[in-house]
């Protein structure tokens, strides 16, 4: 029963990766990463791994990949004639800077890479790799279980724990900065709206980078 | 199943994450394929824990997950500016920074 | 005081007036550089009779005095010594050399009288005449380099005295690039001979030099003939010749001093005083011969046609120094030393004449402008005549007895000596022709204007100063000539020193008439005591044939030329035309120039251009330099091509550093 489980969430996570590199629309790439978690999620239940597994549907599937969702709606983006599932030829031909080449070479080096690991992790020399796995007891704070793991993130990884929610914190605003609408020294709206010179909000940012920083839109002219 | 078959699905799952950054030029496609690889690291350490039989393994891939998201909040962060100055999303256009 | 006190007074001398004049130049008023100037030589001059007198009283085999006054450099294996040696030879050469230099800068006092170089020529003439009392003063091989250097650019300095004509800075050139030859050869020759008596010192490498040395070997012939080679170029031997002519382009004094009485004698002397070590290479001895016959055939060839006054007179110069450069190889010393001051005397008024008759021309030097002088120069032509006649060898003047001990020694060698005999009485012929031809050009025929205008008292002046060479305008200021033109009817210094020189000139063979009185061999005889050649036996036949041949060569001479030139003038005009070949081949002065023009010059001037254009430009800057830049640049673009900005290759090349670090850990287990 868990054998045909494994095959069916492994081949799952092995099309959905395979989607998520060949699929032409972004959109389409991201519904077949939501397929890849998902039966990555089913493998974590396989492996015992219940809270992983549920974090991974909830946190991974659930919040980073509507975010994703919500921004390929907004940016979009088409890749032109870029890689088809049928088109090998042509995935082969690619275009761009050396793209047949790369294309080629990209295939090559995942193969190469591939080839590596499966060595490195089929062929060591650990036993307990071609078993099952450690003795397993079920119980309320069993292996895998939510108190289990919480007892480990509160005890022994307390500051892995703290830090990651650091992380977290800068992250936010981080992407708050970058994505956010500030107001230029000398211009209203947004950076990449045309400033007109007055309206002279200042942000905390604006007061640390001075003008020609070297921003990519300053090097477009899009900003002076 | 052995630990094996995990071990095969997940470097499988990496090597086409890898592939996968080499080949697209949206750069959110090559986020995704980023997602890729970390979730086949994932499934590497989980499956190790099993075998170890302690939640090191596990543990691991929870923060792996967090960092993960953080790094997807700042890249779609990054896309979304880059989209809002009107220059092309694709990464073989954005090269100002050569030598 | 000593002896070799006086050697040094005669060096300071001068020294102190260059110095002096040098250095306050700006302060000194008028004409009191040349004062300063004379008043120094003449200083000199009683020094180097004080050295006379004092050495004489010296016994005969004491007579070789050396004295050092500080060691300059003692380093392994070379002593280098400030030291003089005083003995007869150098006190003969100290005092021709002092006295003439004196009566010379008394005549430049008068001569170079409006000129603005006043006090910088009386600088340079002082040191010139410290150079050459240093070179025949010096006691070791050093000093006498350096004198032979100083002397060089003396030279230099004094043919580019009037330095804005560009025909004199180019002799100026000419003539110290040869040189600097001659200088090469001396000190290479010096080290020829240093490498066997280890001592540079004159009386000590005179006394190793037959121990050390066999005759006729290889390192002393070698060196005997570079030592020739630098008193070839020295005193304007053929092929190192061409110098000399272009010299005259130095204000006449210059050329009577530098070029007629001293500088180049300094090759005579050369020889003279290393007569120890070519008496061992016999060799280099009869080379030295050869070469002073040949001079003083060509250059006599080629003062028949000269038309510049000077320039006949410095081809004359040349040729005599060719009979003393052939005597003193011959080891007829005490007759080649002989010959050197009755030339000194003879050749240094005929220049002093020379620029008399050239400040009646208000600079005009061509024989083919001047003529009928007789009567507004009599001075000038008593001196001339004097000089002339002196120089064709008549008797009772000097050149006479000089020039015919000469040849007897030259004749009592016997064997192929005859040759250079015979040469030595056509060149005398020759000599008589072309003094007489210029005397007569000048000074007989019809007056020319500037001879009419001197007649009725008015000394002719240019309006435009020109170039006499090439005509082109110039003007009086500082680096050319100045406004002034003087002649000696008028000068009182020019008379006086020219009186003096005249007397000289006449009375100077009385010294050393053969088989009456040998003063000179006398006196010269404790530096040449150890020399086989210097006691010849004279063969009493030979005496008597060869003066009234020289006689009669001389007046036939003088006759020719009063044929042609005052009877009949058309004569040399057809004969020009008659043998044209002849004549281009003496106007060109043997084609000499031309030789070393394509011989050398060219050469040396195509090798620059290759290494300017062809080995720096493409070796070194393209290649060394433009290269090594161009493998960085190279390397660096190659490697700049990664940072391409492709986000791609990053990650490829990510992906790949990845796999390879796999692979080796792979490998490693």
């Amino acid at each position: 029963m868990s054998a045909a489980l494994f095959f069916v969430a492994g081949f799952g996570a092995i099309a959905g990766a395979v989607g998520v590199v060949m699929l032409r629309d972004p959109f389409y790439a991201v519904l077949a990463l939501v397929a890849h978690l998902l039966s990555l999620a089913v493998l974590f239940l396989l492996l015992r791994a219940e809270f992983v597994a549920a974090a991974q549907v909830v946190v991974y599937a659930g919040a980073v990949m509507v975010l994703y969702v919500f921004v390929v709606a907004y940016v979009g983006g088409r890749e032109d004639r870029s890689s088809g599932i049928g088109q090998l030829g042509e995935l082969l031909r690619g275009r761009g800077p050396g793209g047949a080449q790369l294309r080629l070479g990209a295939a090559i080096l995942g193969g190469a890479l591939l080839v590596e690991l499966l060595i490195a992790l089929l062929g060591t020399g650990l036993k307990a790799v071609g078993g099952a796995g450690a003795p397993y007891a079920p119980g309320p704070r069993a292996f895998g279980t939510p108190a289990y793991i919480g007892q480990l993130l509160l005890t022994r990884f307390l500051l892995v724990f703290e830090v990651a929610s650091f992380l977290l914190l800068i992250a936010a605003v981080g992407a708050v900065v970058l994505a956010g609408r500030s107001r230029t020294i000398g211009g209203r709206g947004g950076i990449g709206e045309d400033g007109d010179g007055t309206g002279r909000v200042l942000t905390p940012l604006d007061l640390i980078r001075p003008h020609e920083t070297g921003t990519m839109a300053e090097g477009v002219g899009a900003r002076k | 199943m052995s630990i094996a078959w995990y071990l095969a699905v997940s470097a499988i799952v990496f090597a086409l994450g890898a592939a996968g950054v080499m080949v697209r030029r949206n750069p959110l496609v090559v986020l995704l394929c980023l997602e890729l690889m970390l979730n086949g690291a994932n499934l590497a350490l989980v499956a190790f824990s099993r075998m170890w039989g302690n939640g090191d393994g596990q543990v691991f891939a929870l923060i792996v997950m967090t960092v993960a998201a953080c790094e997807v909040c700042i890249g779609l962060g990054l896309v979304v500016a880059i989209y809002r100055r009107r220059l092309p999303i694709d990464v073989d256009e954005l090269r100002e920074l050569q030598g | 005081m000593a002896t070799t006190t006086y050697g040094w007074l005669v060096l300071l001398f001068p020294l102190l007036g260059t110095l002096v004049i040098a250095f306050g130049y700006r302060v000194l008023p008028g004409r009191s550089a040349g004062v300063i100037g004379t008043g120094a030589i003449g200083l000199a001059f009683v020094s180097a009779l004080g050295a006379l007198i004092s050495l004489e009283s010296h016994s005969s085999s004491h007579q070789e005095l050396a004295s050092t006054l500080w060691n300059y450099a003692s380093t392994v294996g070379v002593d280098a010594k400030v030291s003089i040696l005083v003995d007869p030879l150098s006190v003969f050469m100290i005092l021709i050399v002092s006295g003439i230099s004196s009566m010379i800068h008394l005549y430049s006092i008068s001569y170079l009288e409006e000129d603005r170089g006043f006090a910088r020529y009386f600088a340079y003439l002082n040191f010139f005449v410290f150079a050459m009392l240093l070179l025949v003063l010096a006691g070791n091989f050093l000093l006498l380099i350096v004198g032979w250097a100083f002397v060089g650019a003396a030279s230099y300095l004094l043919i580019s005295f009037w330095y804005r004509r560009t025909t004199a800075t180019r002799a100026g050139i000419k003539a110290f690039v040869i040189n600097v030859l001659g200088d090469a050869g001396l000190v290479l020759g010096t080290y020829f001979i240093f490498k066997h008596t280890h001592t540079l010192d004159f009386l000590g490498a005179f006394a190793a030099a037959p121990h050390v040395f066999h005759a006729g070997e290889a390192d002393i012939v070698a060196g005997c003939l570079l030592l020739l080679v630098g008193a070839i170029a020295k005193s304007a031997q053929i092929p190192l010749h061409t110098w000399l002519p272009d010299a005259m382009e130095g204000p006449t004094p210059v050329s009577a001093l530098i070029h007629a009485a001293t500088m180049v004698t300094a090759g005579v002397y050369l020889i003279a005083r290393m007569h120890v070590l070519f008496e061992l290479a016999p060799a280099a001895q009869d080379t030295g011969a050869a070469i002073g016959a040949a001079t003083l055939l060509i250059a006599g060839t080629i003062a028949l046609v000269q038309t510049d006054v000077k320039r006949v007179i410095a081809y004359s110069t040349m040729s005599q120094i060719g009979y003393m450069i052939m005597g003193v190889s011959v080891g007829a010393y005490a007759a080649g030393m002989f010959h050197l001051m009755t030339h000194a005397f003879f050749k240094a008024l005929l220049f002093m004449g020379a620029g008399s008759i050239i400040g009646a021309m208000a600079g005009e030097q061509s024989l083919e402008k001047m003529g009928g002088f007789r009567r507004a120069l009599p001075f000038t032509f008593g001196c001339f005549v004097i000089g002339g006649l002196a120089l064709s060898g008549i008797p009772p003047f000097s050149g006479f007895f000089s020039k015919d001990e000469i040849l007897l020694v030259t004749g009592e060698l016997g064997g192929w000596h005859w040759v250079l005999y015979a040469i030595g009485y056509i060149g005398a012929f020759l000599t008589a022709i072309y003094t007489f031809r210029m005397i007569f050009r000048a000074f007989y025929g019809d007056p020319v204007a500037q001879a009419r205008e001197l007649e009725e008292g008015h000394l002719h002046h240019a309006e435009v100063p020109r170039n006499p060479a090439t005509g082109e305008v110039e003007d009086t200021d500082v680096g050319f000539p100045g406004p002034h033109h003087t002649i000696a009817e008028r000068a009182l210094p020019m008379k006086v020193a020219m009186t003096v020189l005249a007397i000289g000139a006449v009375g100077a063979g009385l010294v050393q008439i053969p088989e009456v009185d040998e003063v000179i061999t006398n006196f010269l005889r404790p530096t040449f005591a150890g020399s086989p050649l210097y006691e010849p036996h004279t063969r009493d036949g030979l005496l008597i044939f060869g003066l009234c041949l020289g006689t009669a060569l001389g007046l036939s001479g003088i006759a020719i030329a009063y044929r042609i030139w005052v009877k009949n003038p058309e004569f040399a005009v057809r004969a020009r035309e008659r043998f044209g070949a002849v004549y281009e081949l003496l106007a060109h002065k043997w084609y000499f120039d031309e030789l070393i023009d394509a011989l050398v010059v060219h050469p040396a001037a195509a090798l620059g251009r290759f290494a300017t254009g062809t080995f720096e430009r493409v070796f070194v800057q393209d290649t060394l330099v433009g290269g090594s830049t161009g493998i960085v640049r190279a390397g660096s673009a190659t490697v700049r091509a990664v940072q391409s900005g492709f986000l791609r290759y990053y990650a490829a090349l990510l992906v790949l550093g990845v796999t390879g670090v796999a692979f080796y850990f792979l490998l490693q287990t």
